[in-house]
């Protein structure tokens, strides 16, 4: 629209005229609704359902035989422990990194701010890496843990290792704005009230923070069951012994077997999906709570 | 209590200080600084001339052309159409908008090896959308720059949309009566308040793609010098007993990362300060 269009509120055009002031014409507004969704379909939505059509390609039967096959079950075991090991840990470092930081004004508090975030930022090969380097025969407890009869690499306690690397961040991230947001004013009415330190964590704290945590978490774990390229490095490839889920997937996409690959796949694309949901449904909760926080401090 | 008495800047009635930090630190320093020191003190056991030679073989160059190239141009297309979607979901309703909102954050939860056989299949010379194109797109360095633009996609969206709706309608108002034409608007007012998150959103997409491993394994072809990633090139000298040279190359990418943290958390506080002054 021209500035000749809004000078002529008197000619009938006016309603019009105005609305377009702050938004487009129709015809710009749907070309650029149909390209994002375009480029979406291209490099979302077709290799989302891609995974689901091949899986389902060569029937049932075959879908079923890929799942319960000895390998593919205890792939989906080991992802199933892995996960179960890290999360936790990497949940509880998240709570004490988020109460340290957000509840108290120390020295330093940007380095480890920044420490934090330092995985995501770390290419998922070089994490497996360095737990190679550390914990592999050559590294620097290679002969001890040798002698011991202990196996941290090409096992699973490298497995687990490498996959808390890689969630490290997530829990922690969650939780810090949304408790620097909330400030200490009702921990410190609790402690002046008479509060021991664990009761005020599980009475105060923890429920104006719930839904973050429950974000983190779900985020943390959907990264662990699906690491790569970490878990790749570290583990070794034993069939029915340490791989994961998607290092049976490559595995049996490399012998051809697309129709099983996509199988096992499918399973971890249901998990994402489950994921987007609960993201979605903990998102509005989180920004709630977020709200809240700034309105009383306000 | 020494953390206490040597970090605290504050006094606070709050407990739990020393029990929190103490764990905080000794978790980080366990999971990530110690095996990561690892990484940097391996390569002192090497010559000078030897981590030169290390990391600049011309399979090790053109690992790195290709790596950050198609990183580069993957971060640029993601700028480009991430800004677009964001505008999109921000701006406009039609129908499926909340589904398209959720399905943004796919490559964040979708497993990277499901991403790479799904885009494989896809974009191969008898898939769905590769056999609508020209010229080959799976088992070429084409390959590695559609995997990249899948798993980075999220960052830019993510990065800009919040900017977008705390954009406040008046300034808009106040371009337009002052005779500005939309796309002058957008040109000279809402383009400069988005364009830190913009950067934030490339970088941030340009550092994922530059370590990712994953998905580009499968639709890259992996040919050396022709479509091998770099973090390809760090297993294969690992598969091959070649420790040294393998963290060589590693400590050169950690390095660039590190760097890239830097600009993130510079761009970041810009950012910041940008939003908070309107």
């Amino acid at each position: 629209m021209t500035s000749a269009d809004l000078t002529l509120p008197a000619a009938g055009l006016a309603p019009r005229a105005l609305r377009n002031a702050t938004t487009e014409a129709p015809w710009v507004k749907w070309t650029l609704i149909a390209l994002a969704l375009a480029f979406m379909s291209f490099f979302l939505f077709v290799p989302l359902v891609t995974v689901f059509v091949e899986a389902l390609k060569k029937g049932w039967d075959v879908y079923l035989a890929a799942i319960v096959d000895a390998d593919a079950r205890s792939a989906i075991r080991l992802t199933l422990i892995a996960a179960l090991i890290s999360v936790p840990l990497n949940l509880v470092f998240g709570v004490a990194a988020a109460w340290a930081i957000a509840k108290f004004d120390f020295r330093g508090k940007n380095v480890l701010l920044t420490l934090i975030d330092l995985p995501f930022s770390v290419s998922p090969v070089i994490a497996g890496l360095i737990y190679v380097l550390v914990f592999g025969l050559q590294g620097w407890f290679g002969e001890w843990l040798r002698d011991h009869d202990l196996k941290v690499i090409f096992a699973v306690p490298g497995i687990v290792l490498a996959t808390i690397f890689v969630t490290f961040p997530f829990v922690a991230r969650e939780l810090i704005p949304l408790m620097q947001a909330q400030g200490t004013e009702q921990e410190e009415a609790a402690c002046v009230l008479g509060a021991s330190g664990w009761q005020l964590f599980w009475r105060v704290t923890l429920p104006n923070v719930k839904w973050a945590l429950l974000y983190g978490v779900i985020l943390c774990n959907a990264r662990a069951m699906g690491e790569f390229g970490a878990v790749s490095v570290v583990s070794g490839h034993i069939r029915g012994q340490t791989n994961t889920m998607p290092l049976h997937i490559e595995i049996v996409y490399n012998e051809y077997q697309f129709a099983a690959a996509f199988a096992v796949a499918s399973l971890l694309a249901g998990l994402a999906l489950v994921t987007l949901v609960l993201k979605y449904v903990v998102e509005q909760r989180v920004k709630a709570q977020l709200r809240g926080a700034r309105d009383r401090q306000e | 209590m020494i953390l206490t008495r040597t970090l605290l800047k504050r006094h606070s009635v709050l407990p739990g200080f020393d029990l929190a930090l103490g764990f905080a630190l000794l978790y980080i320093s366990l999971i990530v600084l110690i095996p990561l020191s690892a990484a940097f003190l391996k390569t002192f056991t090497l010559t000078w001339a030897q981590f030169w030679d290390a990391t600049t073989s011309p399979r090790v160059m053109a690992s790195y052309r290709l790596s950050f190239g198609a990183s580069l141009a993957a971060a640029l297309l993601n700028a480009l159409f991430g800004l677009l979607v964001a505008w999109v979901l921000v701006r406009y309703e039609f129908f499926g908008k909340r589904l398209v909102d959720a399905l943004v954050d796919l490559p964040f939860a979708l497993p990277t090896a499901v991403a790479g056989i799904a885009l494989t299949a896809i974009y191969a010379e008898n898939g769905l959308i590769g056999q609508h194109l020209p010229f080959k797109v799976s088992f070429t360095p084409t390959g590695v720059f559609v995997a990249l633009v899948f798993i980075g996609l999220p960052f830019v969206v993510r990065t800009v949309q919040p900017v977008l709706e705390d954009l406040s309608r008046e300034l808009e108002e106040a371009a337009a009566t002052l005779g500005a034409s939309r796309w002058q608007t957008f040109r000279h007012v809402i383009f400069p308040i988005v364009m830190p998150a913009l950067l934030t959103g490339f970088a941030l997409a340009f550092a994922r793609a530059l370590g990712e491993y994953g998905s580009v394994i499968f639709i890259a072809g992996n040919l050396p010098m022709v479509s091998e990633i770099t973090p390809l090139l760090i297993i294969t000298k690992l598969e091959q007993y070649d420790y040294a040279g393998a963290t060589a190359i590693a400590v050169v990418m950690l390095v660039a990362s590190f760097i890239l943290l830097l600009i993130i958390n510079a761009l970041q506080a810009w950012a910041r300060k940008r939003q908070g002054g309107i």
